[in-house]
């Protein structure tokens, strides 16, 4: 029984932590950061390759950079931490151990191994097919492997996960219901499940095919399963970054959700319907129905967004109402101006929030629109969207909770806090204004995965509006600076990691990273105070639905412009 | 707190505030609005993609348009001599994708209605009609068939936003739109 | 913990509501989880793209 396991207890939480669990976190976290370092090295490549007056790498390069990017940082730097994630939210929230943590470590391997493959396949050149890999354009058979290895060891993690979290059940390490955030973290796992079984549907049978074993893959099919692997994986980061939300939240200012039922119900909105967002990448494909599309692309009547409005209501209002209670309670914002602002985890957090929200969310569904979609297919505004969504909120929050996981998994000091302290203002900063650019680029219609616009190689002109041109020099400019961002929480983790001062338990007191008591000074209201003031959220929300309905019709005014279609 | 469990057993049956009842009602009629708006544009709106498409081999659309150009040719452009189509109004064109072009050159007239083929020889395309900012996804082996009708005149450029191989950016093809009296 | 309880653990969870028990169980809303993607979109879509008749 769990007797037999090496457990310490954490000095701040005083949870019980399994050393298996200490040490798989840090080495998926630790991978995961290494892969961000590489992959954001070429998405710096990337943004100067298209800052058309810097135009740094030729052609080929510039295609193999893109993919190697977006394999790096769009699939292994999210899913190694997103597995230090499940690990936290099981073993470590549920006072548990891991189970079968030889598999966890296969899986880790496989991972890792898999990663690398795919990794060299890219840079060997023969595998610029970006990270969607559309067939007929075939890569070498390593590419595919890798990714196929990838996709085991994670679903063993995501075993692993299900196989902890039921036996602390059964072992009673914790009472009642599972905490949110390992709710959210679950919500997130079994999207994984779906994801993997997509990619995995898919890439075996074209790894087989580019070793002529299988003869013909239909592109559309292809296209039509891999997304259900491709834009769910980006759909498991939305309930991982969300659970990172309530858990710093809770860690810093002791916040409490505003209701179980209600964050519960839209992570359950989340597990029945966001992975149909697939079909935000099939909108103007030939043969597949209007009926499909309107289904799917509207995650089935816009459920799943509901969910994501209704986080958007109650993590803020959590914050609000925590804030209020502990004497912040001045005027409609004194809460939030009192926000612990210096301090990179609630900064982090914050703006991934507010980024996520308003860049990434209100323009993921606008061009989600099955004809809205028509003026935005493949357009850098599609980038630009999910920059917002990935960069400005899924990043972001991972760096930010690293700011928590350090000293508390890590067992080290943040060095370099006044480095630290500015870290998410110029990553976020900069992941914005990439977003933003890309998608001012992309209205006017500027192609995605394009190495030239000036299209001087063409054998016939075309003609680029010169503020196209501004705003990829602007994005160039937006991409330093988050690459800067990027490259001083790297240092500021590693050093940390290497050089920080050892926590003990005195440490632990005397500069304590889980606000002093706040747990459970604030953990008690809600009962007392059924109805917290929340005008400051209110105000938020209402902005955010302000910008959300004007943007959105501003589209379809665009969409009615073009060239009528039928 | 959110990083422990519920502090009641039983949580579903707590009340909702009316802050976050008011939020939920608010956020599910604008999804439905969204939903609606979508259903709405396909009975009022002008710009809807059609459902039609059929599976058809890469030689057999070559050949028909093929056929087609050397039917409706009007003249020869650029420094390989791509022809320019200018099929009656009203009828069946046809555009292929193929790395790294797309042909013929189309000539339609503004505000005739045309019934467009389009289809891959190989890969993937994305076909990107500029400046008017339509996109479309090109598959080798299926045949899209959409009706447009021109409302500008002008010289457009279709560019491939699919990557499609190493001179994916050199991918470009044109469509004149000019006024039906000439 | 908690005396909020109708009953405790020991009694059974009769009194929990069918929403709350549903949330509570992971495996089942794991093949929920999985189901409703691979019918509304996998297996509705490759059926679609599947009856996309010949061109004549």
């Amino acid at each position: 029984m769990a007797k037999d396991f090496k457990f310490r207890t954490c000095p701040e939480t005083g949870l019980k932590v399994h050393s298996q669990a200490d040490a798989l976190i840090k080495a998926n976290a630790v991978v995961a950061v290494v892969f961000l370092a590489i992959g954001g090295l070429f998405g710096l490549l990337v943004a100067l390759t298209r800052w058309p007056a810097v135009h740094m790498l030729d052609a080929e390069l510039f295609y193999l950079a893109l993919t190697a990017h977006g394999a790096d940082v769009l699939v292994f730097w999210i899913i190694f931490f997103e597995v230090a994630v499940l690990y936290f939210a099981s073993a470590i929230l549920l006072n548990a151990r891991i189970v079968l943590p030889k598999i966890a470590w296969l899986g880790f391997i496989l991972m890792l191994v898999g990663a690398l493959m795919a990794n060299v396949a890219v840079l060997q050149g023969e595998s610029s097919v970006m990270f969607t890999s559309y067939v007929p354009m075939k890569a070498a058979p390593h590419f595919y492997l890798g990714l196929i290895l990838f996709a085991v060891g994670a679903l063993l993690a995501v075993g692993i996960f299900f196989g902890t979290i039921l036996t602390a059940k059964k072992e009673k390490t914790y009472e009642g219901s599972l905490p949110l955030v390992t709710f959210g973290a679950l919500t997130a796992a079994i999207i994984a499940v779906y994801t993997i079984l997509s990619g995995a549907i898919i890439l075996v049978p074209t790894f087989l095919w580019s070793l002529d074993l299988i003869p013909h893959i239909d592109s559309l099919t292809y296209k039509l399963i891999w997304w259900g692997f491709g834009h769910s994986s980006q759909q498991i980061n939305v309930a991982t970054h969300v659970s990172i939300w309530y858990a710093t939240a809770a860690l810093l200012l002791g916040a409490k959700p505003l209701s179980e039922k209600v964050s519960r119900g839209a992570f359950l909105l989340y597990i029945l319907f966001l992975q149909l967002a697939s079909a935000h990448h099939l909108l103007v494909e030939p043969g597949v129905s209007s009926s499909w599309k309107i289904f799917n692309t509207s995650y089935a009547l816009y459920l799943a967004v509901l969910g994501s409005l209704i986080h958007g209501l109650s993590v803020p209002g959590a914050i609000e109402a925590a804030q209020r209670k502990r004497g912040f309670n001045k005027g409609v914002f004194e809460w939030l101006r009192k926000a612990p602002w210096g301090n990179p985890a609630f900064s982090s957090m914050f703006l991934s929030l507010v980024l996520f929200g308003f860049l990434g969310g209100i323009s993921g569904v606008t061009m989600g629109n099955e004809q809205i979609n028509l003026i935005i297919h493949n357009t850098i505004y599609v980038p630009g969207h999910f920059h917002a969504t990935v960069v400005a909120g899924t990043t972001l929050a991972f760096m930010g909770i690293t700011y928590l996981v350090v000293p508390l998994i890590f067992q080290r000091e943040i060095v370099m806090k006044g480095l630290a302290r500015w870290q998410p203002y110029l990553f976020g900063l900069g992941a914005a204004g990439i977003s933003l650019f890309m998608m001012g680029a992309g209205t006017i219609g500027i192609a995605r995965r394009h190495w030239d616009i000036t299209f001087s190689d063409a054998p016939l002109t075309v003609d680029v509006p010169g503020t196209a041109f501004m705003m990829m020099g602007l994005n160039g400019v937006f991409a330093i600076m988050a690459t800067i961002g990027g490259a001083i929480y790297v240092v500021v983790v590693v050093a940390s990691i290497l050089f920080g001062a050892k926590r003990d338990e005195a440490a632990c007191k005397a500069n304590p990273v889980v606000t002093a008591g706040g747990g459970e000074a604030v953990a008690s209201y809600g009962a007392e105070e059924e109805h917290p003031n929340l005008s400051g959220t209110i105000v938020l929300v209402t902005l955010l639905f302000v910008t959300f309905v004007l943007y959105y019709y501003v589209n379809w005014k665009f969409l009615s412009e073009v060239w009528p279609l039928s | 707190m959110a990083l422990t469990s519920p502090e009641k057993r039983i949580w579903w049956n707590e009340p909702l505030s009316k802050i976050e009842l008011t939020w939920i009602v608010i956020a599910f009629l604008w999804g439905l609005t969204m939903f609606g708006t979508m259903v709405y544009w396909h009975f009022t709106g002008e710009q809807n993609l059609s459902n039609e498409a059929y599976r058809i081999r890469p030689e057999v659309f070559a050949e028909r348009t093929e056929a087609q150009a050397e039917k409706y040719k009007v003249r020869e452009e650029g420094d390989t001599g791509i022809p320019v189509v200018k099929p009656p109004a009203g009828s069946d064109v046809y555009m292929l994708a193929r790395r790294y072009e797309f042909w013929p050159i189309l000539e339609l007239e503004k505000d005739k209605q045309y019934r467009l083929h389009l289809s891959s020889m190989d890969v993937q395309h994305g076909f990107s009609l500029q400046p008017t900012n339509i996109n479309l996804q090109i598959h080798p082996g299926y045949e899209m068939v959409l009706t447009v009708k021109p409302n500008k005149t002008g010289e457009y450029s279709v560019v491939c936003n699919e990557y499609c191989g190493v001179a994916h950016h050199a991918m470009v093809g044109r469509i004149y739109v000019v006024d039906s009296k000439k | 913990m908690t005396d909020n309880s109708g009953s405790t653990n020991e009694n059974g969870d009769e009194d929990i509501p069918f929403m709350q028990r549903l949330l509570d169980n992971p495996l089942l809303l794991l093949v929920i989880g999985v189901a409703s993607p691979m019918l509304l979109y996998t297996i509705w879509g490759v059926v679609e793209v599947a009856l996309i008749p010949l061109a004549n």
